[in-house]
């Protein structure tokens, strides 16, 4: 153990190249309000282009949950100056791809080109952020193509379901209650009305963030979004209200059945975020409580419950510091063959009474942060990735430097203060405990298991 | 550890991304001592290198045993000798590195992504040997690593995509070696046995049947002392024999099997082409056209932007070390599944018939060429291409002629191809969800 100490030191101390090797991101701001952030990767002749929203669910109110996903589904379907399809098809003829995505705290919408196209992304996110046409027809079928993505990733996956009921009863008033896609009720009542008025209230310059990362010069990069962005009108943004979460007075528990063949665990106990953090370094201390117990094949969830005691087949651990609001610290696993949900379930919680009780030993922090460390390195392989993450610290309000801060202050966390947030955090009064409960996957009435049409059939 | 794995069908194929700035990276290759292959690209800007050893001993290999070349790669991390799994994982992740292992059904890898700080690369060098050439196979973690394993194959049936996949590779590949799912079956994986492993081991993990990859920021010193460091202790060995060719489907068929989802289901295709085959690059492109440029792609359009009908369409012609499936997939309500397996299936047919539009064919190709620089901008997809470059036997100048090869394709080639290789009257379709019953 001895030389295995000094590996996981000699990482946090060594290398000051890596550090040094941290980019350098330029960020500026228009007079519209819309911020602009550019970070130089000049490994390829490549650039991806992100347009960052603040609105996603967590900003979406009871009985139009949904609507921001389904607004960026709309995105694609036209403005006065582009036909519905257009958008896509431009992108492509010029090399590139493109897509988005929603989530809780943000929308977003990207593409990546040659960086000599760089213009060609500018001009048309610019027109579809403030001249967007909602079709009715467009939009009728885009409903159907939302619905069959809920039935995808979610009806369909007894885990997804079970997550999503999860939240549901985990969280009492946050929004953090409802699915980023909508219930489907929402969903399918949504009307080409009440996307207009959604894409009026959140889509302007003063409530987006532009990242730019790649084979780029920031100068020229700010000329082309002031050329483009420049000229587009703020908008008076609403008041968003905090709907802040009640305290929870007790454990709460759900089961969800499904047609399904393995029962499933998952465990959250509500904690800050980074963001309205009271004490900054308690998230970080959180982050690596969650390395501690799942930080790869030598974290303890691993050696202990699927390799040592063999009670799990897979479990996991997570916690997303960068939330807009106070989030869940994640445990979930499957159990083997012969042990149930509540044997996974008793040994979870063994694990973090472990956390709570014994100081996290020297050997497993600096192990831990030895791959925090060499993780930021790895990450910069992905232009895309390096973006993500300055438009997520960005658009959750907690501005880009925390991206840049976080090796340093994961660095920083000590044993005890892993112990004090898991004393703080991890009790059962914050946690909901949810089962999978599998039911019978039925047959099926004897379908004709091979048909081939037109009298023909498969021989070989 | 197989459950977070298992549900993309193509995850871990060593897929043949037709890759594309417009020259590629300059691939030097030698010859270890000992006969395996080496592949180096050095690069600069991150100081991080990325290995990977690749065998032929893929799910093809398996035999009658199913699951066999799954299990064997997923048992080498997990004690190689001295040390057992907590001491490999402590060794790697102590020093940051990633190690990872994976078997598609024409090959397997061992794969590390290192900081090129000596003091941190070394040892886990050092452990990524031992993975390679002394693994324990213990009794304690066979029969942990194939139990998690069985649990991973039952999650599989809780899945109308999954369930859809294997059947559809079991309808075009019948007796052939691709037919099986890579990670076995229930019954297969049941059967195998820690000698088995080893026996797999011994004939396929061995220098002449590898090849290594190296891309990083190293110069060619290094990455010969590491290629030569982590081969020396691998027997020479034989490499594997040939696959048998795939022979093609007599007629169409249709299988539809029922499960309890929203939505069905539907993959349709027949056995496509090989890695190299000289038709590749017209039935690339116009497949581009067809099934595989996204959104903006003739399926997709016909299935989802004019009918609502799925949240995703596609075709894809997966080229393998012999005949690679072409397939068209999609997922609907049940209720609409017969519906769109029919637009799709004509959208095939009329492709066939009328073969691309001039307007298309140069949307497609200035959507390939120019986006030929994303294919190379990152260490990770580097080691991806020149993975499948090396693996397949592909010209090192591969990527350096794929845009010129690209450029030259005609509309005539296009339709020759498809007639040619595509025959719509003999597609294996099969259908798994509630609309897939014959009561509806």
């Amino acid at each position: 153990m001895a030389s295995l100490r000094t590996l996981g030191a000699l990482l946090l101390a060594a290398p000051l190249s890596l550090q040094a090797a941290s980019p350098k991101v330029s960020e500026f701001k228009l007079d519209n309000g819309m911020k602009l952030l550019v970070q130089e990767d000049h490994r390829a002749p490549v650039a991806v282009t992100q347009v960052w929203y603040k609105v996603g669910s967590s900003y979406e109110h009871g009985g139009i949950t949904g609507i921001s996903h389904m607004l960026e589904h709309m995105m694609f379907k036209g403005t006065k100056k582009h036909p519905p399809g257009e958008f896509s098809r431009i992108i492509s003829a010029n090399g590139g791809s493109e897509n988005a995505f929603t989530g809780d705290d943000y929308t977003a919408y990207f593409q990546t080109l040659e960086k000599s196209r760089l213009p060609v992304s500018f001009e048309l996110e610019a027109d579809r952020m403030r001249n967007l046409r909602l079709l009715p027809d467009e939009f009728a079928k885009e409903q159907q193509v939302v619905l069959e993505e809920r039935r995808l990733r979610t009806d369909d996956q007894p885990r997804a379901k079970l997550g999503e009921q999860f939240n549901a009863v985990a969280w009492s008033n946050s929004p953090y209650k409802n699915p980023v896609i909508g219930w489907p009720d929402d969903v399918s009542r949504l009307t080409v009305t009440d996307l207009a008025d959604w894409y009026q209230r959140w889509y302007a310059p003063n409530n987006a963030t532009l990242v730019v990362v790649g084979d780029v010069n920031p100068a020229e990069v700010r000329q082309l979004a002031q050329k483009y962005f420049g000229p587009l009108k703020p908008s008076t943004l609403p008041d968003l209200k905090p709907q802040g979460e009640i305290e929870q007075a007790g454990l709460r528990r759900i089961t969800v059945k499904a047609p399904a063949k393995l029962p499933f665990v998952v465990m959250g106990y509500k904690v800050p975020a980074l963001n309205g953090a009271a004490e900054e370094w308690e998230p970080y201390a959180l982050e690596v409580a969650a390395g501690v117990l799942d930080g790869g094949n030598s974290a303890r969830l691993e050696t202990r419950l699927v390799r040592g005691q063999q009670i799990a087949a897979s479990v996991s651990a997570g916690y997303d510091l960068y939330a807009r609001l106070p989030s869940l610290f994640m445990i979930e696993g499957t159990p083997v063959q012969g042990k149930t949900a509540a044997d996974l379930e008793k040994a979870l919680l063994e694990e973090v009474r472990r956390l709570r009780d014994e100081p996290v030993a020297a050997e497993e922090m600096d192990r831990v942060k030895a791959q925090v460390l060499a993780g930021k390195v790895f990450e910069r392989d992905s232009i895309f990735y390096q973006a993500m993450q300055l438009g997520t610290a960005e658009t959750v309000g907690l501005g880009w430097k925390t991206v840049d801060e976080f090796v340093d202050k994961v660095n920083a966390v000590t044993p005890e203060q892993v112990r004090r947030v898991v004393r703080k955090y991890l009790v059962e009064d914050r946690l909901s405990i949810g089962y999978l409960d599998p039911q019978p996957i039925p047959e099926g009435q004897t379908a004709p298991e091979d048909r081939a049409p037109q009298g023909g059939s498969h021989v070989r | 550890m197989y459950a977070k794995k298992m549900n993309v069908l193509f995850g871990l194929v060593l897929v043949l991304w037709t890759v594309c700035a417009q020259a590629g990276p300059k691939i030097e290759t030698w010859t270890a001592a000992n006969g395996a292959r080496v592949y180096f690209v050095p690069t600069e800007g991150l100081p991080l290198v990325d290995i990977r050893v690749v065998f032929d001993a893929g799910s093809a290999r398996d035999g009658a045993q199913f699951g066999l070349a799954t299990l064997t790669s997923g048992l080498l991390d997990t004690g190689a000798g001295d040390w057992d799994a907590d001491a490999i994982a402590k060794r790697l992740e102590g020093v940051g590195a990633r190690l990872g292992t994976g078997a598609s059904r024409d090959s397997a890898f061992v794969s590390l992504r290192s900081l090129t700080e000596p003091k941190l690369l070394e040892p886990a060098l050092e452990t990524m040997k031992a993975i390679l050439a002394r693994p324990s196979f213990s009794a304690t973690d066979f029969e942990r690593e194939k139990k998690n394993l069985l649990v991973g194959l039952k999650q599989r049936e809780e899945s109308p995509a999954d369930l859809a996949g294997i059947a559809f590779f079991q309808k075009l590949y019948d007796d052939h070696p691709y037919a099986h799912p890579k990670e076995g079956n229930l019954d297969t994986v049941e059967k195998l046995t820690r000698e088995d492993l080893q026996t797999f081991y011994r004939r396929y993990y061995v220098a002449k049947n590898a090849l290594v990859v190296i891309v990083g920021e190293v110069d060619k010193a290094q990455a010969e002392a590491i290629a030569a460091g982590l081969l020396s202790a691998l027997p020479e060995g034989v490499a594997a024999p040939a696959l048998p060719e795939v022979a093609p489907p007599a007629a169409a068929s249709m299988t539809r099997k029922f499960f309890p989802s929203a939505q069905t289901h539907v993959y349709s295709g027949v056995p496509g082409i090989k890695v190299g085959d000289p038709d590749y690059f017209p039935l690339y492109v116009g497949n581009h056209i067809l099934g595989g440029s996204g959104l903006v792609s003739k399926i997709s359009e016909e299935v989802r932007e004019k009918r609502g009908l799925s949240y995703s369409a596609t075709s894809y012609f997966y080229p393998f070390r012999v005949q690679g499936p072409f397939l068209m997939g999609l997922q609907t309500k049940n209720n609409t599944a017969d519906e769109a397996v029919e637009v799709m299936q004509k959208t095939l047919r009329d492709f066939i018939q009328q073969g691309p539009a001039a307007k298309e064919l140069e949307a497609s190709k200035k959507n390939i060429t120019g986006g030929f620089a994303m294919r190379l901008d990152s260490n990770q997809k580097l080691v991806d291409q020149v993975a499948s470059i090396a693996f397949y036997g592909l010209p090192l100048d591969y990527l350096d002629t794929f845009i010129g090869k690209v450029d030259a394709v005609t509309a005539q080639e296009i339709q020759r191809a498809f007639k040619a290789r595509i025959d719509p009257d003999k597609l294996q379709t099969v259908m798994v969800g509630a609309g897939a019953n014959s009561e509806k």
